[in-house]
């Protein structure tokens, strides 16, 4: 009884209270690395990849070399995880020393902790490295699916809807939505797609929508302002006549992207895709994928978005957590990413607006067969307003989930 | 030192039904018996001296050893011994080490006593041995030994011998009643064997529901 | 705590009013009461199942070898956690799983997986099937503990000599006196299968999925005001729960009906035979299962590419293994110092707690102490996720904001029942009287209990910590919320890998998961026998 009184007590106090703002003014970068030196900084990204791991491993100790901070990975299985944590501690009126100080996110995840005040900034504008990204040039990263970012976060990586197949199974892999229902009706059972709501299932309906519908203009602004069953309807009509050839009959799904290629893996699929262009290399190289895996980008290309790292409101550590935002846009960093031996994602730097040395660093390219062809992600779809994500995602279940 | 243990006016009850009145002194060396059938209450009489009775049952009048009111003392502090009718030697310790169990702290050359303790049973050179390879009579000597080591003042015997083979009993009446009167220690037996009590060659009180 | 959201009562994300909108929304999802019988079927089944088995099994044993390698088998399975047992099972059973490759191209010309609906069927029967998996090894060792206190033994010859065949003599005489002594673990399977997170996530039907596995994506949900709605869900899931421990207590009471007259019929003989091999094979079946799945983690573990229908990798590569090393050894240490500080804590307060029930007296039937058992229990009964965010916001407002204690409390909280399960009837057992003889002795009741209750008793204790410490090392959903994943232990290090969906990865973790706890299990089976090789006496209490 007593601590559910005082969790009312905090509960009030939290609300008169009012958001708190302790943390070292942004534009001070002198400041701010000196407050810096020292601090831990949680970054709860998500662990499912050896490769990322590794990479944030790798960040960790360069940044406890050149400034001092530590970066303790903390791995989830899912971004929600850890904005759950973020609320929860909102909720007991935690307010200054939260246990996430830097977080790895976008689209859905950011909409939500910006709506409910959970993020501190802005702060990315004021991080060095950011001008190499040329804004003004790129408007992807500093809009996160229509919605403009307002330096609440900070770009660090792209991804791009990529399919992949095994060469040695399938000569001609279909290269538009239209063509997979084709492909399909001749291979029942050898495709699917993640079951909604997963993140890259979801984009796949975007992905279908965006080729199928007429006008595309309504779906960069809040679904509410427009006619959400006429826009969608030639999805639904797509899915119902795609459903049927589908892996199972289109009565089960796999769980995400992973679970699919692990489908790939057993031959139990014969075409998949990811958000990730550099995955299927990588999983050949980890003996998961055939050897003859190859992958591409749809005609007219693909959804892809930039990700993103952002500062909960309630971070001790916000000094140490810009630092670590700044190094991750360092060309060094940025071209390490890149690396298909690394991890293979691709930078949010305007490249061919950085001086020559930085600009070398990125030119190391790799002839890995599985990677998608050369220039092959240079037509990329940008992402709809968030609210179609949601309202896909209901739709779909009222359709295709059993009573 | 000899001992003397007194139950003054002991009134055993179960729900307000007597079971058990006794008033009885027993002098050194004395075995009083008590028999009775089962559900008599001699067994809770035995537990009420010996410091642990069920709290279901209620008891008037006092134990006193030594002219000493020992009724509050916990069972630890009162120096009663006790046989059951198992030998309950402890499995987890060897022969030497059930016999050295009892023993007071500070008793001068332990092993030297333990050694003639096992000739005295005829058990020589059994101190190493894990208890459970000692056969019925075996053991119940060992459990006898233990007792009369940890030096007590009086003892307690619950049905000692009705476990054992019928050629053995006798035998080991003789030794425990033997070793008893040597070392001038009071005793109560409860049984519902007419030999236990012949043997014992004490007073007897019977006991009827 | 789950509870105020649940009326639309979360400051934080804004309500600020109690409603019941998030009942609305709840009842306005597509497949809840789909996902509502699925739980409940699943929760009734499995434990239907698994205890019609482990009585199968006990009444027809004759003390063969076989039956004594049955025993040997199943009780290291306890052990395995049931996420890594889960990931087993979905590798074998799956079309493109090691029972498909072993029959194929040969017996079946499949060159390619036959599309077919067997892991994560709409109807449960693999999520069932794996549950059994995990709880028959737990009801069968909880009955082994129970049954030396009802004698079977001189129970089933009395009903022998009276003309029964043995294990109808077994069903008929030991059934009815042992049943109330596993009711409670029993009672903790329905609980357990009816609100399991982790198996129904790889086994269970995804469309929809079952209640629980719905509640933790809606925790997880983008749109934090679905907030609402998981809460109400966490508490309609204890409603489900509930539900199935009612049906299942008033099942019980026709079936004691039931059973009386069908102890009371007088048949002796008929189906004895029968029932004596259906117990025999089912327990052997799924051990079998459970290992051959656990192998197969293995392979995966240690494989190179891996063709369909090939039975075996085209090569090896220690890569898998030597790649998650660095960071094994980390979350080992992590895993292991959580592990052993919880199982001790558990086991003192446990011990304190039986003893001071044995010094005072009282029996386990008091209406106080009964309670107090209730309430150690909740955290079993209580679907986890619900209870999680409610005792996170509550340790947080109280200040408490260190991880490690944190993450040692919440364990505790769940090792701390398991730990009394496993000791209570063995330390309720012990004959007062050797305490009674060690008090004539001189001995105080303090060095009573050292030098007499704790060593006759290591052999449960031991037992009993490692229960606690196989509980510990898998618990995922207490780890990560209440320590904010700062404490990286194998489990939760192997459910984020496992989200990478490489099962070279998860065969290597989830290997690590289920072979720690078996290390445990070696220790308290082998260090009494080492510690009394020499003591046949000590035999019996182990």
């Amino acid at each position: 009884m007593r601590s559910i009184f005082t969790l009312a007590t905090l509960m009030v106090a939290t609300l008169l209270a009012g958001p708190s703002m302790a943390a070292p003014a942004p534009d001070d970068w002198k400041t701010v690395l000196s407050e810096a030196r020292g601090q831990t900084v949680y970054w709860n990204a998500w662990g499912g990849d050896v490769r990322t791991n590794d990479y944030i491993d790798w960040v960790n100790r360069q940044v406890q070399a050149k400034y001092g901070v530590d970066v303790v990975h903390v791995k989830v299985d899912d971004t929600g995880v850890a904005v759950s944590r973020v609320l929860a501690e909102q909720t007991a009126g935690n307010r200054r020393d939260g246990s996430v100080d830097l977080i790895w996110l976008n689209g859905e995840n950011f909409a939500a902790m910006r709506e409910h005040d959970l993020l501190f900034g802005p702060f990315a504008r004021h991080l060095p490295n950011f001008s190499l990204t040329y804004p003004e040039h790129n408007p992807e990263v500093v809009t996160d699916f229509t919605l403009p970012t307002d330096g609440y976060e900070s770009p660090w990586g792209k991804a791009q809807i990529t399919f992949y197949y095994d060469s040695a199974r399938i000569a001609s892999p279909p290269r538009s939505i239209e063509a997979i229902l084709d492909w399909a009706r001749h291979h029942p059972g050898r495709f699917t797609y993640p079951r909604i709501p997963d993140f890259t299932g979801s984009t796949f309906l975007k992905q279908a929508l965006l080729s199928l519908t007429a006008n595309p203009e309504p779906l960069y602004a809040p679904v509410e302002e427009s006619d959400f069953e006429s826009v969608t309807a030639p999805l639904w009509d797509y899915l119902e006549a795609l459903h049927p050839h589908l892996w199972r009959d289109g009565r089960q799904f796999p769980a995400n992207g992973p679970a699919m290629r692990r489908l790939m893996a057993d031959g139990e699929l014969d075409l998949a895709f990811t958000f990730n262009p550099s995955e299927p290399a990588a999983a050949v190289d980890d003996f998961e994928l055939p050897p003859m895996t190859r992958s591409y980008v749809l005609d007219g290309g693909t959804l892809g978005n930039v990700h993103f790292v952002a500062i909960p409101a309630n971070s001790p550590h916000k000094a140490g957590a810009m630092v670590v935002a700044n190094f991750l846009l360092s060309p060094r960093a940025q071209a390490h990413k890149q690396d298909i031996t690394v991890w293979g994602d691709r930078t949010v730097l305007d490249v061919t607006r950085l001086d020559d040395p930085a600009r070398k660093a990125f030119a190391a390219t790799s002839d890995n067969p599985a990677l998608p062809p050369r220039g092959a992600l240079q037509t990329t779809l940008p992402e709809p307003h968030p609210s179609w994500m949601t309202a896909l995602q209901e739709e779909w279940r009222k359709r295709y989930i059993r009573e | 030192m000899t001992h003397r243990l007194t139950l003054e006016q002991v009134r055993l009850s179960l729900q307000h039904r007597a079971l058990v009145e006794l008033d009885a002194t027993i002098g050194p060396g004395e075995v009083l018996t008590i028999m009775g059938p089962s559900g008599s209450g001699k067994s809770s009489l035995l537990a009420w001296v010996a410091g642990f009775l069920n709290p279901v049952f209620t008891v008037s009048g006092r134990v006193r050893l030594d002219g000493c009111d020992i009724t509050r003392l916990p069972a630890e502090q009162r120096r009663i011994g006790l046989l059951f009718q198992d030998a309950m030697l402890f499995p987890h310790l060897s022969v030497e080490g059930n016999l050295r169990f009892g023993m007071p702290r500070h008793t001068p050359d332990k092993a030297a006593r333990i050694q003639t303790a096992l000739e005295e049973i005829g058990l020589p050179g059994f101190g190493d041995r894990d208890p459970a390879t000692l056969s019925g009579g075996q053991q119940a000597r060992v459990a006898l030994m233990r007792l009369l080591l940890s030096d007590p003042c009086a003892v307690l015997l619950d049905e000692p011998f009705s476990k054992l083979d019928a050629h053995l009993r006798h035998e080991m009446r003789q030794l425990v009643f033997g070793h008893l009167h040597r070392a001038k220690l009071p005793s109560l037996l409860v049984t519902h064997d007419r030999e236990d009590a012949a043997d014992a060659a004490g007073r007897v009180i019977e006991l009827t529901n | 705590m789950a509870v105020l959201p649940a009326f639309g009562y979360l400051p934080a994300l804004g309500g600020q009013a109690l409603s019941l909108t998030p009942w609305q929304d709840l009842l306005a999802q597509p497949g809840l009461a789909r996902s509502v019988i699925l739980s409940f079927t699943t929760g009734l089944v499995t434990t239907a199942v698994s205890v019609v088995v482990v009585l199968l099994f006990l009444a027809g044993v004759a003390g063969t070898r076989l039956d004594r390698w049955i025993q040997r088998l199943v009780s290291p399975l306890l052990s395995v956690p049931h996420a890594a047992a889960a990931f087993g099972l979905a590798f074998l059973i799956a079309p493109s799983g090691l029972i498909a490759r072993f029959v194929s191209p040969g017996l079946t010309g499949w060159e390619r997986p036959p599309d077919w609906q067997i892991v994560q069927d709409p109807w449960g029967i693999s999520l069932m099937a794996g549950l059994i998996l995990k709880e028959l090894p737990f009801l069968l060792l909880m009955s082994l503990a129970m049954l030396p206190q009802l004698d079977p033994v001189r129970r089933t010859q009395m009903a022998r000599s009276l003309g029964y065949h043995p294990t109808l003599a077994w069903l008929k005489v030991v059934t009815p006196a042992l049943y109330p002594l596993i009711r409670l673990p029993i009672f903790a399977v329905i609980a357990y299968a009816s609100s399991v997170v982790d198996v129904a996530m790889i086994l269970g039907p995804t469309m929809p999925p079952t209640l629980a596995v719905s509640i933790l994506s809606w925790f997880h949900d983008p749109d934090l005001s679905r907030r609402f709605m998981a809460s109400a869900g966490a508490l309609l899931q204890l409603g489900v729960t509930a539900m199935a421990l009612l049906t299942w207590w008033m099942l019980e009471r026709g079936i004691r009906y039931l059973g009386y007259r069908w102890v009371m019929n007088g048949h002796r003989r008929r189906g004895d035979a029968m029932l004596r091999n259906t117990g025999k094979i089912l327990i052997l079946l799924a051990t079998l299962t459970a290992f051959i799945g656990l192998g197969s983690l293995a392979l995966n573990s240690a494989a190179g590419f891996w063709h369909f229908p090939d039975l075996l990798p085209q090569g090896f590569t220690p890569r898998h293994w030597q790649h998650a090393l660095p960071e094994l050894s980390v979350s080992l240490i992590t895993t292991l110092v959580v592990a052993i500080i919880s199982t001790l804590a558990a086991l003192i307060l446990v011990l304190a707690a039986l003893e001071n029930e044995q010094r005072t007296g009282r029996r386990p039937s008091e209406a106080r102490l009964q309670s107090a058992q209730g309430l150690l229990y909740l955290p079993l009964i209580v679907p986890q996720i619900a209870f999680l965010f409610g005792l996170a916001v509550v340790l947080e407002s109280l200040g408490i904001r260190i991880p490690s204690v944190m993450v040692v409390f919440g364990h505790l909280l769940f090792v701390l029942p398991y730990v009394f399960l496993a000791l209570s009837e063995a330390y309720r057992r012990f004959d007062p009287r050797w305490l009674h003889l060690a008090a004539s002795l001189g001995t105080s009741q303090n060095a009573a209990f050292w030098r007499i209750r704790f060593p006759m008793l290591l052999g449960p204790i031991l037992t009993a910590i490692a229960v606690g410490l196989a509980i510990s090392i898998g618990l995922y959903l207490p780890t990560q919320l209440l320590g904010a994943g700062r404490l990286p232990t194998v489990t939760t290090e192997a459910v984020a890998l496992a989200a990478g969906g490489s099962r070279r990865i998860i065969g290597v973790w989830a290997l690590t998961q289920a072979c720690l706890p078996l290390l445990g299990f070696i220790l308290a089976l082998g260090l009494p026998r080492l510690l009394w090789a020499r003591r046949q006496g000590m035999k019996g209490t182990l």
